[in-house]
């Protein structure tokens, strides 16, 4: 299944890209997309800690089951006004 | 009202959302500071938001105001994003009540929920190079 990414902040930094298609097995979960990234990207597992994701548009936990067209966002700790 | 928008915010935004049975209106404006809290020398902040979360966070903010102010208050919040220099208006938060009391209340609890929740960030830029991404603190 394909699920789309958006990442914010020094996430968006990070990932060098404000959003990607990610590739997944059926009943993949949050924590699975945010590991296939980390792979490539060292620099992300430092963050992992202080990141929620929200799957379209709500937030959850990385337990959170994906489904194909899902919107996983990657969100640092968040810092408006 | 609830938006994310590009452009400047002008003071005038919210001219004419007072209705006949509002007797106070509360306007709140974050503006960008020159210093950084540690005393840096800050040129602008760079803004970038999940506008459709930020959106709904900003709705739901506005309907707990009501839930704990009473009924007849109504909340509106803006915030910029992109560049906001110096001595521009970063977010904006109107609380119209029929009386000052739960308008001041109104506006408070909803720009310090904003500033805790909404999905915002901001990156400080210095004038001496470099820049941060600066999460909401207790002093912010």
């Amino acid at each position: 299944m394909q699920i789309r990414v958006v990442a914010f902040a020094r996430l968006r930094e990070l990932l060098e890209v404000p959003e990607l298609r990610l590739e997944l097995r059926g009943g993949a979960s949050a924590n699975d997309a945010w590991t296939l990234l980390a792979r490539e990207r060292p620099a992300l597992a430092a963050e992992r800690r202080s990141t929620r994701v929200a799957l379209n548009g709500r937030i959850v936990s990385f337990d959170a089951s994906l489904a194909e067209g899902d919107e996983l966002a990657l969100l640092p700790p968040v810092g408006g006004g | 009202m609830y938006r994310i928008v590009g452009d400047p915010i002008q003071p005038s935004e919210f001219e004419g959302i007072a209705r006949g049975s509002d007797g106070a209106v509360v306007t709140f404006f974050g503006i960008v500071r020159d210093r950084a809290d540690d005393g840096r020398p800050v040129t602008s902040l760079w803004y970038e938001a999940y506008e459709s979360m930020a959106v709904a966070e900003f709705a739901a903010i506005a309907d707990e105001a009501r839930l704990r102010f009473g009924d007849s208050v109504r909340v509106a919040v803006v915030h910029r994003v992109g560049e906001v220099n110096v001595g521009e208006i970063s977010v904006a938060v109107f609380a119209a009540a029929p009386h000052r009391a739960a308008a001041f209340d109104a506006c408070r609890y909803a720009i310090d929920q904003v500033k805790l929740r909404a999905p915002i960030w901001k990156k400080e830029s210095y004038a001496d190079g470099g820049g941060v991404w600066r999460a909401t603190s207790a002093v912010d």
